[in-house]
């Protein structure tokens, strides 16, 4: 437990320093950023109680906001997605997540997959929504959401596939 | 009462999802305003001390660049300063209490610069522990950069030009209609002039610049020039694009003006309301 912990721990304090030092200043084709601390929400622990789940995830998107300075649009998409989870890890991975028998490197591709692009969608979708704040740019904000959730989930299996290999 | 036990115990995620959801909802809300945000901002020690340190290393590859910004800054203050040697000194005197000059200058550095979303936030690395206060004018060599919303110790938070919260009191340099500066959210270099009366002499390439109305930015400090503009709907104001004289996506250094006037000037204007 304590070394789950430490990794979590870990995890949490080196995607927001990866998310906010680097990522954020990447602007692809001038608009596009990935949003990989989302990954943090995605891998903590599925037996976890899912108080502690919205609770950290809350923590993780308001760190991001400090330092973006977006008021408490990061939080709020986190922490749907949170609630969201449980919902979402039923549908994609079905009776085994039931019976918490799944470890999620041991699950097929596509079963990831869907997973990790629901959350990720719902998640830009909420938080370009609320930093736009405005439905009359409802293109723009379908337009970002689209091209930022592609390159938030290359970047997420990206580094999945990187970790897997260390853990084996 | 027991029910009403179990009923929290069975909706607890449920409750606490709600709370922080109002939560996030709030502050989302809060910086939607201007002047609200105060609570969640990069202008603390911890924020601010990592932007900074990453500034740090990131500084010494635009190096060159602001070495010739300086060098140009300095040629064109040169040039001021020699043309206005040669004129004749003016022998009136004045009095040394009044001659003061109302503006007070503090250079600082941006260590975090935003330009893709469309409420842009800069942070720089002078707070008030070098004087600076909301509502200073922020410029650059080339041109203004924003406004001081909020200061900690050692930073401070800028409200972006290119934040569409922000509008600023701007005119043509050849005549004197004004207009006010914002800024649609699209492009980083190009900024908007709304509510130029149809009389004004608008022409491609003008120069725009502060009219000093604001009390924030002292006049006559450059904008941008007019890239293109069209009258709006009723036929009587005129929209301009204003492609900005600043690099707003590479801005480095920047210059913090205190209005030494502004408290008494502003109680002057508070007593004709």
């Amino acid at each position: 437990m304590n070394s789950l912990l430490l990794s979590n721990t870990a995890r949490f304090i080196i995607l927001i320093l990866i998310q906010v030092v680097v990522l954020n200043n990447i602007n692809f084709l001038g608009y596009i950023n990935p949003y990989l601390y989302v990954l943090f929400v995605l891998l903590l622990p599925l037996n976890l109680s899912q108080y502690k789940v919205l609770f950290f995830s809350f923590l993780i998107g308001l760190s991001i906001d400090f330092f973006e300075d977006s008021g408490g649009v990061n939080a709020a998409a986190t922490l749907v997605i949170a609630y969201l989870r449980p919902v979402i890890l039923k549908f994609s991975f079905g009776v085994s997540y039931e019976h918490q028998t799944i470890k999620y490197y041991q699950t097929p591709i596509t079963q990831r997959l869907s997973y990790i692009s629901i959350l990720v969608l719902v998640h830009h979708f909420i938080l370009f929504s609320l930093e736009i704040f405005n439905y009359s740019y409802i293109i723009l904000i379908l337009k970002r959401t689209l091209f930022s959730s592609i390159f938030t989930i290359l970047l997420i299996l990206l580094v999945t596939a990187l970790f897997q290999k260390k853990s084996k | 009462m027991r029910q009403i036990i179990n009923f929290l115990i069975k909706y607890k995620n449920t409750l606490l999802f709600l709370c922080l959801l109002c939560l996030s909802l709030f502050f989302t809300i809060q910086s939607h305003t201007y002047h609200k945000s105060k609570f969640i901002s990069s202008a603390n020690f911890l924020t601010g001390g990592i932007y900074s340190w990453v500034n740090n290393i990131d500084e010494y590859f635009n190096l060159r660049k602001y070495n010739n910004r300086l060098v140009d800054e300095n040629k064109w203050l040169r040039s001021r300063l020699t043309e206005l040697s040669s004129k004749k000194i003016d022998t009136t005197f004045t009095d040394s209490t009044s001659y003061e000059n109302p503006y007070h200058f503090t250079t600082a550095r941006v260590i975090k610069n935003q330009y893709i979303k469309r409420d842009n936030y800069i942070l720089i690395n002078k707070g008030s522990k070098d004087g600076l206060a909301t509502d200073h004018g922020v410029i650059t060599s080339r041109g203004i950069v924003g406004i001081v919303e909020e200061t900690s110790k050692n930073y401070a938070r800028i409200i972006s030009i290119l934040n569409t919260n922000l509008s600023v009191s701007v005119q043509l340099q050849k005549s004197d209609h004004f207009g006010s500066l914002t800024w649609n959210g699209n492009d980083p270099n190009v900024a908007q002039l709304e509510e130029v009366p149809r009389l004004a002499p608008v022409v491609k390439g003008d120069t725009i610049i502060t009219n000093g109305r604001s009390l924030i930015f002292p006049k006559g400090i450059p904008v941008g020039v007019i890239k293109d503009f069209k009258l709006d709907v009723n036929q009587s104001y005129y929209t301009i694009d204003v492609q900005l004289f600043n690099d707003m996506t590479n801005i480095g250094y920047v210059y913090v003006i205190q209005n030494n006037d502004q408290t008494e000037l502003k109680e002057l204007e508070s007593i004709d309301e």
